[in-house]
C-alpha cells in the first residue's frame, strides 16, 4: 500500500510541532512556534518557514529564517580532485598557507556567500592545498564544512535522536544514561504495546518518553514521582498525540507503602495534606493574593451580603479571590481524581515491567516498588554506579522472589568505514551506566538453602563461570 | 499467553520458559498429559503446569523449578538453534536505532532461527507486520511454526525466497529493513524499494569488516544518508564475596609478645580475614559479534 497525497500530511511539519534541530551530530530539541526565536549552534533563527515541509527537510539559515536547501548545493566542494600530493612529508604547519584573514572571510559572510562558496574561496586560498593527499584534502573539506555549513535538519523525534541528544548536550540531566544502555533498558524490560508498566526517573523524563514510545498509546505507564510532582519535560520533546498523555498516569512515592497496605483511601486522599511542597509552589503562584487573603476572606463571608455596598475595586478583587479559590479547589479535586486513577492502576499489584532510572539509591526504590509487579515480570534497573547495583543484587538474593538477575554494563564503538581509511573511532564503556535486570517470580515462604544437586548453594546461584559458554557462542 | 501479549495463568497449548538456573532455561509446549524430563525431575504439565500462574515455583523430585511467561528474551537465549543467531544486545540496539515501534512494519532477510523476528513483532505489535524472508526452506518452514504456536504468526508473512534476486515481496510499505545475509549490498536496491516512499531506517549485520565496507559503498550508492556502523558489546558482572585475608605485621612490643598473643586469641581483636562484596569479569571480555551499520533513506 503506497503513500498518496492525502497520508503526507502526517509526514509534514505544522505549527506547534515539535522538531530536532540537525547539524553534523549535534541536535537540539524545539518547537515550531511562530515569532519565536530559536537558537541553534550560534545562530538565532525563526523556524516558521517550516510549516507545510516534510520531516528530515535540510534548510538554509538565512537572515534568521530557513530557506530551502537546493539539491545543486549539495555538490562536492572540490569535484576536480586531479591535484593532490603523494604524503605529507614537504608540507610545513606554519599556520600561514591560509591567505585569507578571519576578517576576510566575515566579509564574504556578509556577502551572502554560501557555505560551499565559502569554502571553495579557502581552498582557492590555501597555498597547500595542492600537496594535500586527497584523503588529506577530503578530510579538509569535511573540517570547513562543519565549520562554515549554514543549513539544519529538522527531524521528527525519537526515542533514538533524543537519546542521543540528551547524551550529547545535557548528560547530566539523564544521570549520564547513554542510549545505548537506554536501549538495553527498554528489550528488556519487554516494554511493549498493551502491558502495564511503572516507571520511576529523574532523566527529565527521557525514559518516561522512550518508554511511552514503545507502547503506542496502548496499555498504561504509571509514573512514580518522588517529591511534589512529576518532572517530564522531556517527553513533550516526543511530540506524542493527545491520547497518548490519557494512558499517563502518576503516583507519589510517598503514598506507595499507604497503597501497599491497603490504607490509601482512609488516609483520606487529600493530595495537599502530606505534599507541602506543592502548597508553597501553589503559594508562589498568587503571591500578592494569598497575602492580603485572610483579612479579605474574612471580610468576604461575613460582608457576603454588603457585597453591593463595596466599591467597584473591592469588588474586582474579590471576584479575582473568588475565582483563584475555584481553581485551587478545581486542581485539588483534579489531583484526587488523578490519584485515585493511578492508585487504581496501581493496587492490583499486577504491573507487567518496572524501570528504574534515576539519582536515588536504587536498593530502596527497587525494594519499595517491586512487590507492585506481577510474577514472571521483568524490571530494569539503571544506575550510574556499579555499587548502588551490587548492594540491590545482594539484596535480592537475600530476599528471594527474583530470578535470572543480571548486571552489566554495555560497550559501544562507532567506526569510519571509508574507502582504504576503515578504523575505529571512540570506545565508550563504563560512562553509559550499569543495569541490573531480572524476572519476578511468585514470592513464596523463604527458602531455606535446598539441597540441589551438584552441590549447588546460595553462592551457586550467582552466575556460574558456566555462563561463559552462553557469551562465547557469539564468537563462535 | 502470547510472545506479544502477557497472559496470568498457563494454559494448554501455551509455550512456557522452564527457568532451572542462571544458565539453564528451557521452552516447554504445555500439552494435557504430557512430561517434561528435567535434571531436578519430571514435570508433569497436567498437574504441575495447566492452570498455574505463571511464576509459580514447581517442586519436582530433586529439587524446583520456575515456569515463566515466555518473552522474546527468554526464547533467544534458550531457542533450538538452527543457525547462529542474534543476541538482546544487538537486537536492543537493532530496535531502537530503526525507530522500531507499534504499528511499524518492518522487512527483514535472513530470518534464521528467529531470534530477531520474535523481538521485532513484540515491539511493532499489536498494529505493525513483519514481512521477513528466508531463503533455506526447512528453517522458513520452521519459523513459520513457531510464529503460530506463539500465537503471533497474524504479524508476519514469512517469505521462501532470496531476497538479493527477487526481494522482500512487498513494496513502498516498510519503516524500516534489516539484512543479515552474507552479501547485503547484493540487497540494498531491493531494501530501497520495499522502504516507505517518505523514508526509513535501514540495518545491516555483519561479522566482516569487508562486508561492511561494501555495504556502506552500496548506502551510498543509493542515496543513503547517516551511515553509521557501529558494535556494541556486553560487559556482564558477577557478583561475589570475597575474602581477603589481612597480614600479621605482629605486635608493638616482641617483648609482651607471649602475653598479647595470649589476649589476642581470647579477645580477637585482629580479624584473620575482611570480607568484601564485588564484582568480578568472566576470563574472557565476550567476543565480537558483528557490526551493524545504519542508514536513513529520504524520502524519494
Amino acid at each position: 500500500m503506497a503513500d498518496n497525497g492525502d497520508d503526507d500530511s502526517q509526514h509534514r511539519m505544522k505549527e506547534g510541532d515539535y522538531v530536532v534541530l540537525k547539524r553534523g551530530e549535534i541536535f537540539k530539541a524545539a518547537q515550531i512556534v511562530t515569532k519565536k526565536k530559536v537558537i541553534f549552534e550560534k545562530q538565532w533563527f525563526f523556524l516558521e518557514n517550516a510549516v507545510g515541509h516534510l520531516y528530515n527537510t535540510t534548510f538554509e539559515i538565512q537572515g534568521g529564517h530557513l530557506q530551502l536547501k537546493k539539491i545543486s548545493d549539495a555538490g562536492d566542494a572540490n569535484d576536480s580532485k586531479e591535484v593532490a600530493g603523494v604524503d605529507n612529508r614537504n608540507i610545513v604547519d606554519d599556520g600561514k598557507s591560509q591567505k585569507l584573514t578571519r576578517d576576510d572571510i566575515e566579509m564574504l559572510k556578509e556577502k551572502g556567500l554560501k557555505g560551499q562558496e565559502i569554502i571553495q574561496q579557502l581552498i582557492d586560498n590555501s597555498s597547500t592545498f595542492k600537496d594535500k593527499t586527497e584523503y588529506a584534502q577530503d578530510k579538509y573539506i569535511k573540517k570547513k564544512k562543519k565549520k562554515y555549513e549554514n543549513s539544519v535538519t529538522l527531524l521528527k523525534p525519537s526515542c533514538r535522536i533524543l537519546a542521543m541528544m540528551y547524551h550529547g548536550r545535557e548528560p547530566g540531566k539523564i544521570c549520564h544514561l547513554r542510549y545505548d544502555t537506554l536501549a538495553q533498558m527498554l528489550t528488556l524490560g519487554n516494554i511493549h504495546a498493551g502491558s502495564k508498566v511503572i516507571v520511576f526517573e529523574t532523566c527529565a523524563g527521557l525514559v518516561l518518553g522512550a518508554v511511552m514510545e514503545r507502547m503506542g498509546g496502548f496499555g498504561s505507564v504509571v509514573q512514580m514521582y518522588p517529591g511534589g510532582g512529576p518532572v517530564r519535560a522531556g517527553v513533550d520533546s516526543f511530540g506524542f498525540p493527545a491520547h497518548f498523555h490519557q494512558t499517563l498516569h502518576e503516583f507519589p512515592l510517598c503514598r506507595v507503602n499507604a497503597l501497599l497496605n491497603g490504607t490509601l483511601e482512609a488516609a483520606g486522599k487529600n493530595p495537599s495534606a502530606d505534599e507541602p511542597v506543592t502548597n508553597a509552589e501553589e503559594e508562589q503562584l498568587a503571591p500578592g493574593a494569598e497575602q492580603q487573603g485572610s483579612p479579605e476572606e474574612l471580610s468576604m463571608e461575613t460582608s457576603a451580603v454588603d457585597s453591593d455596598s463595596l466599591e467597584p475595586e473591592e469588588k474586582e478583587r474579590e471576584k479575582r479571590k473568588e475565582a483563584k479559590e475555584q481553581e485551587k479547589k478545581q486542581r485539588l479535586d483534579e489531583k484526587r481524581k488523578k490519584l485515585s486513577a493511578a492508585a487504581a492502576v496501581l493496587e492490583g499489584k499486577n504491573a507487567d515491567g518496572l524501570v528504574i532510572a534515576s539519582r536515588f539509591h536504587p536498593c530502596p526504590v527497587l525494594m519499595g516498588l517491586l512487590p507492585l509487579l506481577a510474577p514472571s515480570r521483568p524490571f530494569v534497573v539503571y544506575s550510574q554506579y556499579k555499587e548502588p547495583l551490587v548492594e540491590c543484587y545482594t539484596k535480592l538474593k537475600e530476599q528471594g522472589g527474583t530470578v535470572n538477575l543480571q548486571l552489566t554494563n554495555t560497550w559501544l564503538r562507532h567506526y569510519q568505514v571509508l574507502p582504504n581509511r576503515t578504523h575505529p573511532l571512540l570506545l565508550m564503556s563504563g560512562g553509559g551506566g550499569y543495569l541490573l535486570s531480572g524476572t519476578t517470580v511468585a514470592s513464596g515462604p523463604p527458602k531455606p538453602v535446598q539441597p540441589k544437586p551438584a552441590g549447588a548453594s546460595q553462592s551457586k546461584e550467582e552466575p556460574a563461570p558456566k555462563r561463559l559458554k552462553t557469551t562465547d557462542t557469539d564468537t563462535a | 499467553m502470547s510472545f506479544a501479549e502477557y497472559s496470568e495463568c498457563i494454559a494448554e497449548g501455551d509455550v512456557a520458559i522452564i527457568y532451572l538456573s542462571h544458565d539453564s532455561m528451557m521452552p516447554v509446549k504445555v500439552q494435557r498429559g504430557a512430561q517434561t524430563q528435567t535434571r531436578y525431575g519430571v514435570l508433569r504439565h497436567s498437574q504441575d503446569l495447566i492452570g498455574h500462574k505463571y511464576g509459580s515455583k514447581v517442586s519436582c523430585s530433586k529439587g524446583w523449578v520456575h515456569v515463566l511467561h515466555p518473552t522474546p528474551e527468554l526464547w533467544t537465549v534458550s531457542l533450538p538453534h538452527r543457525t547462529q543467531i542474534l543476541y538482546t544486545t544487538d537486537i536492543s540496539m537493532i530496535t531502537m536505532m530503526l525507530d522500531l515501534k507499534p504499528g511499524s512494519v518492518v522487512c527483514e532477510s535472513g530470518t534464521g532461527s528467529g531470534s530477531l523476528s520474535h523481538a521485532i513483532i513484540r515491539t511493532i505489535a499489536p498494529t505493525g507486520h513483519l514481512h521477513t524472508v528466508e531463503f533455506h526452506q526447512q528453517r522458513a518452514m520452521k519459523v513459520q511454526e513457531e510464529f503460530a504456536e506463539h500465537r503471533v504468526g497474524h504479524m508476519v508473512t514469512v517469505r521462501n525466497q532470496d531476497v538479493c534476486k527477487d526481494g522482500f515481496g512487498v513494496s513502498g510499505v516498510a519503516d524500516a529493513v534489516f539484512l543479515d545475509i552474507p552479501s547485503p549490498w547484493d540487497a540494498v536496491g531491493h531494501a530501497k524499494s520495499a522502504l516507505k516512499r517518505e523514508g526509513g531506517r535501514v540495518c545491516s549485520f555483519s561479522p566482516c569488516i569487508e562486508q561492511v565496507q561494501r555495504t556502506c559503498a552500496a548506502f551510498t550508492d543509493h542515496g543513503f544518508s547517516e551511515i553509521c556502523t557501529l558494535e556494541v558489546l556486553l560487559q556482564v558482572h558477577d557478583v561475589r564475596t570475597v575474602s581477603l585475608p589481612l597480614p600479621d605485621f605482629g605486635t608493638d612490643s616482641d617483648l609482651n609478645q607471649d602475653q598479647d598473643q595470649a589476649q589476642n586469641q581470647g579477645q580477637n581483636q585482629s580479624p584473620a580475614a575482611v570480607s568484601i562484596k564485588t564484582t568480578t569479569k568472566p576470563r574472557e571480555i565476550p567476543g565480537h559479534t558483528g557490526f551493524l551499520t545504519f542508514a536513513t533513506k529520504p524520502r524519494t
